[in-house]
Parts: C-alpha cells; structure tokens; sequence
C-alpha cells in the first residue's frame, strides 16, 4: 500500500487533505483500516462541532473492536460524509478516497504531523 | 493477552503458509492464530454459500484409553460416554464437584486398538486443555485407564460450508454419504491418514480433520486445491466466532464459566443423571437443575439491535433504566445484516418478544429485541 503524497498524517493514524478555502478532509490511512477489520459503524462528529487536535470526536466500530477517532487538528466541522455512515465499508474499501470522514475549517493545526514518508516509515506500511 | 512475562506463542504447524498468506494473526490461549486473511465478513459469508478452511490446531486433544476408559469418563464428565458408540462422538461438559463448568468438550469414541480395551478422544478448547488434562488425569486414579496428553500429536484443519462434502469427496475414498453429524472415522484425505468427524462449530454441515502435524500443510494445499472451483476460502479465528454466534453456540469464557452450571446455561440437557455411577457434580447438579425448575436464574437469550451499534461482551442489559442482565457475546452479524447478541437477562425479561430492553453500549441505551437462539439454522 503507498500513502498519498499530497496528504499530512497523525501518530493516530488519520490523514489530513491540503487545506481548500481553509477547509481540510479528515480520514483515517490503510493501515489503520486494515488493523481495524472490517468496519461496521462509524460515529461522527456533528456538522458545526468543534474537534480538538488530538483529543476523541468519534468513533469506529469494527468486527472485533471500537476504536476511538481522534481529530488531527483544530476546527469546526463543515461536513460529514453521510456515504461512509450509510456503508461503513468505504472506510476498507476506499480509506484515501470514498471513505474520508469529515472536513473541518481549520484553526489551529499541530506542528508534529507527518509527511507521507514519514508516517510509512512510523507506521511500517 | 497474557498478562505475565512475555511468553513465546505456539504456533501451529501451519504458521508459515498462514503468513504467506498474508494472514493477520491474533493471540489466542497462547497460541498464534490467524484472525483473519482478508475480510472478515467475505471469509463469513463464503462459510454460509460455499465453503471455508481452517487451522484449529490450538485445540486441545486428549486420548483416554484402557478397559475402564468408559467407566472414568462415566465418572470424570456429565454425560453418558458409556452409551456412545463406536465412530460417533458427544457434546458435554466437565464440572466440578460444586457444579461449575470447567470446560465444554467433544468426546469421539475411536475403534478398539486391543481387544477388552475401548479408545476415546477428549476435544478440549484451547484455554482450558491443561485444565482438562489435570482434571482427567486426578479423576482417573483407581482406574484401569490411561490419560494421555495428545495435544502436540495433531493438528485439526476444518472444511466447513454446504460445499464441503463435494471438496472432501474428491479427496477421500471414506463413505462421506454414510457419515452422520458428530460421527467420525478414520481414513485417508490427499494421501494423508486422518480421522474424519462430521462436527464443526459454525452452524453449517462440515468436517474436522484430525491428521499428524507433519502431514498439515499437505493437507492444507490439497483441500484448498480441491476446494478453489467451489470458492472455498481461508478462514480466520475473527469468522469462526461470528458464525457460532449466530448459530447460537456457547465458547466458554463467555457463555460457559466455573461460575455457571450447565443448567444456569441452558444446556442442562447434557447432564445425564440417568447413567450408572457416581459423577463429578451429581449433587451439586442436582440441586441446580432442581432449583432451574423453582426458581429459574438468568436465561441465556439473543438480542437483535434495531440500529446499528454492536453489543460486546460485559456491557450491560437493561430496561426501565435498570441492569437486567449482561451481554456475553455481541458482534455484527453478516447473515442479519445487524449486531446480535447473546447475554443472560433476568427471566421476566427474557421471553422472545419482551418490550423495553435495550443494551448499554458505552452510556447510550440501545433499543434490542429478545429472540430466542439460534439467530442463524441452516436449511436440510
């Protein structure tokens, strides 16, 4: 699997786009999705919220486990991808594309997120 | 996983096809197992419409030999092990003296090896073998009968799904046809000696291979060989909980505990108080099953989520803002499209239908429905 170039990531596995009007998508990589399993439910964050960089905004619900989804940066929440709610299994099938999770106008972004080389390199695929 | 010092894990003589397979592997009862190949819900779903293969070879397998291997199992577990004839096998249960489930257990009556002297095969689940094996091995004292541990003298692959029989066939010159459910014999597969059962633990007709280690992997390509045209997949440890769970199947740990009695369970009907003899826990039981009638404890039931958040083990069940019961397995289910679960609730709650109950899922109470198990029976 390859990590998309154009794309920053966090120590907790999700991957943020470039920033367009100020508003970035918000996902979770392959590697994560495939350590999950299958996914079965996902639970977002509701449109206008704000998330925290690095602190809990929903969650994912696999086979086998919940896993808790954390916000790579600081924001409010402009949109929900209503898609993944309705078949969770994009977040498997298509974890960079079809299966990204919210934007969010961004605030505040840290500065500890990864490049894509750098996060094959932390996360080992 | 272990909470002691780091302890090497057993692997199965599979291991290395497993990882060229690409398997995720999970720890379980010590061993590394495989979880799951690719999806989970594909290897599910091919189990229910085609046919799937696993490794189970962390099960624990002892033999029970001699002129009184009947007359110690008679003693040693609940059920009548002495009516059981040749070639076919029994679901039971160990206790103990105070009635509490020590492990459930497959027993396969095998042909006589000597004349005077019968032959069985104690199938014991993997965290509890060594506990099986010492309890055995104590009950046996004063016994003319032999408790072997043949744990490392197998590995067991499993060929489940209504595709099975035909991908077996091609390989066996053994009367499949004349093969009942838990009933075994032994014979030959791809060349390979095995003892063939017709058991399993996901709800579909299947068999379970009992074969020396050194000839698994032989074995392992040959049925997947057979089995490709008929879209026999790989099967992890991840879909083998999902398919007894909608089969409404107990894995102890969850459903089955010390704490529990085979009649606290459900499953009183493996406790045989009509054989000959004294057994472990014939009193305790007694007592259980009569106080099952009286007074009945916990039901074991399924609940059937109405959204879409799954139910895990120990979450609470609940009904007018009050706990009555707790979930004790929970998963989504590929055959229902939506999260079951079994849990023991109070009686008043647990008759099929009963409104109002719902499960804790992390401080949100979720709407359930209350069936009766099983969720999934395969059409004959």
């Amino acid at each position: 699997m390859s990590n998309p170039q154009q794309l920053r990531y966090s120590k907790e596995h999700e991957w943020l786009s470039g920033a367009e009007d100020g508003v970035s998508t918000v996902g979770i990589t392959e590697h994560a999705a495939n350590a999950l399993g299958d996914v079965v439910y996902v639970q977002l964050p509701e449109v206008g919220d704000t998330v925290t960089a690095g602190e809990t905004c929903g969650e994912l619900e696999s086979t086998k486990s919940v896993s808790d989804l954390y916000s790579p940066v600081t924001g409010e929440v402009t949109e929900i991808n209503q898609d993944v709610v309705d078949d969770p299994a994009l977040v498997n099938t298509a974890p960079f594309e079809g299966g990204w999770l919210f934007k969010v106008r961004v605030a505040e972004e840290p500065k500890d997120l990864l490049s894509a080389d750098e996060y094959t390199e932390f996360s080992g695929s | 996983m272990s909470s002691n010092a780091p302890v090497e894990p057993r692997r199965t003589a599979l291991d290395a096809l497993h990882r060229s397979l690409g398997a995720t592997m999970t720890d379980f009862a010590g061993w590394d197992m495989p979880l799951r190949y690719g999806s989970e819900r594909d290897e599910h779903l091919a189990v229910r419409t085609r046919a799937g293969l696993f490794d189970l070879s962390h099960m624990g397998e002892i033999t029970v030999t001699g002129p009184q291997a009947a007359a110690l199992l008679d003693f040693a577990l609940v059920g009548n092990i002495g009516g059981v004839k040749v070639g076919r096998a029994r679901y039971t249960m160990i206790c103990r003296e105070d009635g509490g489930i020590l492990d459930d257990l497959i027993v396969y009556r095998l042909a006589e090896t000597e004349a005077g002297s019968s032959h069985y095969m104690v199938v014991a689940n993997a965290s509890n073998a060594q506990v099986v094996l010492d309890a055995l091995t104590e009950r046996a004292a004063g016994f003319d009968a032999e408790v072997r541990d043949d744990r490392d003298a197998y590995a067991l692959l499993a060929v489940q799904g209504p595709e099975s029989p035909g991908i077996l066939k091609s390989l066996t010159d053994a009367d499949l046809d004349g093969l009942k459910y838990y009933a075994g014999l032994p014979g030959t597969v791809a060349g390979v000696p095995a003892l063939i059962a017709r058991t399993g633990y996901t709800g579909e007709d299947g068999f379970e291979l009992f074969v020396a280690p050194a000839d698994a992997e032989k074995l392992w390509q040959a049925l997947t060989e057979a089995g490709a045209a008929a879209g026999l997949v790989p099967c992890g440890l991840s879909c083998r909980d999902t398919l007894r769970l909608e089969a409404g199947m107990p894995l102890y740990g969850h459903e089955l505990s010390t704490s529990l009695t085979p009649f606290d369970a459900g499953l009183g009907r493996v406790v045989k108080f009509e054989k000959e003899g004294d057994f472990v826990g014939r009193e305790a039981l007694t007592e259980a099953a009569a106080r099952a009638e009286s007074e009945p404890p916990r039901v074991l039931v399924g609940l059937i989520a109405e959204g879409r958040r799954v139910p895990r083990a120990d979450y609470p069940v609940v009904a007018d803002g009050k706990v009555v019961g707790e979930v004790t397995s929970g998963a989504p289910s590929p055959t229902l499209g939506k999260p079951i679960a079994m849990a023991y609730v109070d009686a008043a709650h647990s008759a099929p239908g009963t409104p109002g109950v719902g499960v804790d899922i992390r401080g949100t109470h979720e709407p359930y429905e209350v069936v009766a198990l099983p969720f999934y029976k395969r059409q004959k």
